[in-house]
């Protein structure tokens, strides 16, 4: 029998496709394991420009290479070396704040200045940017951020709080930014000197984002925005957002354009928090009325935003890199605090741990967690991969649907006590439970839903033909 | 769950490793495709089901090609003439075997030799050699009540002069009328008479015991796989010699437990590969087969059980090679991680047999449609060794040690 679907050109295009832009994601330092790790690749199911793009075959090449090397080279070697004794030294003390699962989740002021000055200090050390061309304020190296995020994750030092800037805006821009452009934002991301947010998500234009209408309308050498972005994570610190604008009412994804839009003191844009399910702010809609920009705030050529995006959005997906490379951690440490839960929860003459059904749905669990972290190493051996992109695709809806099971059995093995909230002095692990419950809805709905995800892994890696 | 710091990254999957995978999915889909397997195994339902007569067929000039080709070696050590092949290699073996539903004795032959790689002794080595040479070999190991603990047998031993004779009945032996020769745990009684040994009393052995030898009788099961059979076996007063004994009694034990992870890894290797075909083969009919004008594929219903089952195939073939790897190179953990790959394995080949079967729609229902052969494959497999709740209860038990 036939071991692979057979694929269509433009199936195989696509993927050639993605294999080249998950080259350049291997730019970004690692990430928490989150939704912003991971991509809403998802919005993009039905695009007619993906199935357009010439196949790359060079580069394709090039990152399977990547993917299956094995052994550090000299330089790396001696890199590791470098940012195993730096991390040993200058890993921070401990936060002001209780860290969030993911950066895009940090709210208060205080923690923000202490992972600010954290991803600056690793920029200073060499340990962020590190492959991006120096002229724009990276290291220059080849393969040494792989090698950094490996050892940022081993050390278990906390994420980079410009999240949406390194693993969005930089590469995007790197790839369609003007030579002005990428001399003036990248540093100041690497660094974290300026934070940046999304603006893709409108409310009529979530999973079917193409729809969006947020207007940009040229006048000479400025446009004039209007609209209405919603669940902009991390708006609240930003200086920047990328944003699309929808510059032409008559076709649909060839009318949009891609800006860089400054969004801190700037008239007419006005920021406003959202409160999440967990009764805490998170994200934010931000309004445009009459914002001014110059035409220096576009990136890439009018109409080419929809490509552009697609850039932006798959970096914005966790590849095989953040299963193997040790952001994997946190899940473990969840499977490991669930466990400490069930052995410290009484039940009946024992504890939740003792009663054979919690066991077996814990140990499902483990099993679940165990698996991603050697798919990720799977992904990696060519020779055990029947299609590249077959196991990177699964990680988002992986991760999302585990955490989420992980804190629904937290929450039913404590209880009564799942019943108390953040607050109360009796909430176990601090209502961790109940909390990390709710918001793991947020990584299953963020950066294209677990239902999108399916559509697009059905889609590209079975064959199957496309829902819309 | 500790990091697998002392495996390698890549498995161990090297060239060496690829190069005999290949050739196997090579040979298999010429020699054992989907048409030679209905052929041979499922002509009609009648004499497939029929008891008493139920044929075990399969392909015996198959067999010799294989062993021709060394597959019969890749397990097996050293010093019994065999290639030693890491772990990794025989668990793509075994997957390919999976893939095509090969009614072989292969498995049980792989896990016999892998049980053999185990046990110090002459015996041992012997009855490997014989393995290298073609003889198709499986484990009588279990007793009536089905149970997969290595220290439960019903069958007793008794010292004699010349070793041991054997009494007593083994169940669930796979593929017994195609083995030539049985590896039978046993368990030494009381009474040890003649210039038998003392201090194994009450120990459990194992002894290897002819597929000929007076005084045992192979009775087959009417079982629902078809692509394999099994039998319990009959044993009365049948003599082993001590150059017959694998595993001295008060060893035997020891001996299977060590080679747990090995036999739970080929298993669960097995039920992934017929696993992807299962995946492979619905998703081809949900491509061609149209309704409402679509092609199935295109509903949401359909669309995403496809890509559930690839998911739980993935993670059930990346825990079954951290498993295979973790047998090559940290031993201490492979029982732990092939207990995970057989439990996410059981149930990956649940799922998908249930799937391929529901979304081929009335023909799937059918003796016609192929996805049958596979699952009953699957529903063997997924208790053979233990199904999927018992292996969470052994893994509970290991995180309990932690
Ligand atoms: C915590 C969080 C942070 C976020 N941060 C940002 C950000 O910084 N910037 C930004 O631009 N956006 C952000 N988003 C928005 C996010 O990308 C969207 O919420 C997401 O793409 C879904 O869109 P929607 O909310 O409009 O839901 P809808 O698209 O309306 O979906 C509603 C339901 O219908 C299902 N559905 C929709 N289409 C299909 C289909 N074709 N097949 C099957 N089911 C379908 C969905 O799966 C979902 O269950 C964030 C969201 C969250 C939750």
């Amino acid at each position: 029998m036939e071991s692979r679907p057979s694929c269509t050109v433009d199936h195989i295009q696509n993927l050639q496709h993605l294999q080249h832009l998950q080259h350049l994601r291997s730019l970004a330092p690692i990430q928490a394991l989150w939704p912003i790790g991971f991509v809403a690749l998802g919005r993009f199911g039905h695009s007619t420009f993906i199935a357009g793009r010439p196949p790359r075959p060079s580069t394709a090449r090039r990152v399977l290479q990547i993917m299956t090397k094995k052994k550090d080279t000299a330089e790396q070697a001696e890199f590791r070396r470098y940012a195993t004794a730096w991390l040993a030294e200058n890993a921070p003390g401990p936060p002001p704040h209780r860290i969030p699962e993911i950066s895009i989740e940090v709210v208060e002021e205080e923690l923000k200045d202490y992972l600010v000055d954290w991803q600056s200090q690793c920029y200073d050390a060499g340990m962020v940017g590190a492959d991006y061309p120096s002229e724009y304020g990276g290291g220059g190296h080849d393969g040494f951020q792989a090698v950094a995020n490996q050892e940022m994750g081993r050390a278990r030092t906390p994420y980079m709080i410009n999240v949406v800037g390194l693993n969005m805006a930089a590469p995007t821009i790197l790839q369609h930014g003007t030579e002005e452009q990428k001399r003036r934002y990248i540093k100041p991301i690497l660094s974290a000197e300026e934070i940046w947010c999304q603006g893709f998500s409108e409310p009529n234009a979530g999973s079917d984002l193409a729809s969006l209408t947020a207007s940009a309308v040229r006048d000479g050498d400025t446009w004039t925005i209007n609209g209405h972005k919603v669940w902009t994570s991390l708006a609240h610190f930003a200086k920047w957002m990328i944003m699309m604008c929808r510059t032409d009412t008559q076709v649909k994804h060839a009318g949009i354009t891609y800006f860089l839009v400054p969004i801190a003191d700037t008239p007419g844009v006005t920021v406003r928090p959202l409160i999440k399910i967990t009764g805490q702010s998170g994200f934010n809609e931000v309004l445009f009325d009459d914002v001014v920009v110059d035409d220096a705030a576009r990136l890439d050529e009018v109409g080419k935003g929809w490509d552009v995006a697609m850039t932006t959005l798959l970096h914005e997906r966790g590849a095989a890199e953040s299963a193997g490379g040790g952001g994997n951690h946190r899940l473990e440490e969840r499977v490991h605090a669930l466990i400490a839960l069930a052995k410290r929860t009484p039940r009946g003459a024992g504890t939740a741990w003792d009663d054979a059904a919690i066991r077996d749905r814990i140990v499902q669990l483990v099993i679940r967690a165990e698996g991603i972290k050697q798919n990720g190493r799977r992904a990696r051996v060519e020779a055990l991969c029947d299609d590249p992109m077959r196991l990177p695709l699964q990680m988002k809806v992986l991760i999302s649907e585990l955490m989420q099971d992980l804190s629904a059995l937290g929450v039913e093995i404590a209880g009564a006590h799942s019943t108390l909230y953040v607050g109360d002095p009796n909430a176990p692990d601090e209502a961790e439970w109940p909390l990390s419950f709710m918001n793991s809805f947020g990584m299953t709905i963020a950066a294209g839903t677990s239902e999108v995800q399916r559509n697009i892994l059905g889609e590209r890696i079975l064959g199957l033909a496309k829902s819309k | 769950m500790s990091s697998a710091n002392r495996q390698p990254k890549d498995f161990g999957f090297g060239e060496e490793e690829t190069m005999l995978r290949d050739s196997a999915r090579r040979l298999l889909s010429d020699a054992a495709g989907v048409e030679t397997l209905r052929r041979t195994v499922a002509p009609d339902h009648t004499a497939a089901y029929e008891s008493e007569t139920q044929p075990a067929p399969w392909d015996e000039a198959l067999w010799r090609k294989m062993v021709g080709l060394g597959w019969t070696a890749v397990a097996a050590t050293e010093d019994a003439g065999g290639a030693a092949m890491k772990m990794v290699a025989v668990a793509a073996l075994a997957e390919e075997a999976g893939r095509a539903a090969l009614p072989s004795p292969l498995i049980a032959t792989l896990l016999a030799t892998r049980v053999l790689g185990k046990a110090a002794g002459a015996g041992a080595i012997a009855a490997a050699e014989r393995i290298v040479a073609g003889t198709a070999t499986s484990l009588a190991i279990t007793d009536k009540r089905g149970s997969w603990e290595p220290g439960d047998t019903s069958v007793a031993a008794r010292a004699t002069d010349y070793g041991y004779e054997l009494d007593g009945s083994a169940y669930f032996v796979q593929d017994a009328r195609k083995a030539g020769q049985f590896i039978v745990s046993a368990r030494v009684k009381g009474d040890v008479g003649g210039g038998g040994i003392s201090d194994g009393a009450g120990g459990l052995g194992l002894f290897r015991v002819d597929a000929t030898q007076p005084g045992l009788e192979i009775i087959p099961d009417q079982i629902v796989d078809l692509t394999r059979d099994q039998a319990h076996l009959e044993l009365g007063g049948v003599e082993v010699a001590a150059d017959c004994v694998i595993a001295a009694p008060g060893e035997g034990e020891q001996v299977l437990a060590a080679a747990t992870a090995d036999m739970l890894t080929i298993v669960a290797a097995d039920m992934c590969g017929a696993a992807e075909w299962q995946l492979q083969t619905t998703v081809e009919y949900a491509r061609v087969r149209t309704q409402f004008d679509r092609p199935l594929g295109f509903f949401q219903a359909v669309k995403h059980p496809l890509v559930n089952m690839m998911i739980d195939i993935d993670r059930a073939r990346s825990l079954v090679y951290n498993a295979a790897c973790a047998c090559d190179s940290e031993p201490e953990q492979a029982e732990r991680y092939a207990r995970m790959a057989k439990a996410a394995a059981s149930d990956a080949a649940a799922f998908c047999s249930s799937r391929s079967v529901q979304l081929h729609g009335g023909i799937g229902f059918t003796w016609e449609c192929d996805v049958h052969l596979w699952f009953k494959r699957q529903l063997h497999n997924q208790v053979y060794l233990g199904d999927a709740a018992y292996q969470r209860a052994k893994l509970a038990d290991l995180i309990d040690r932690d």
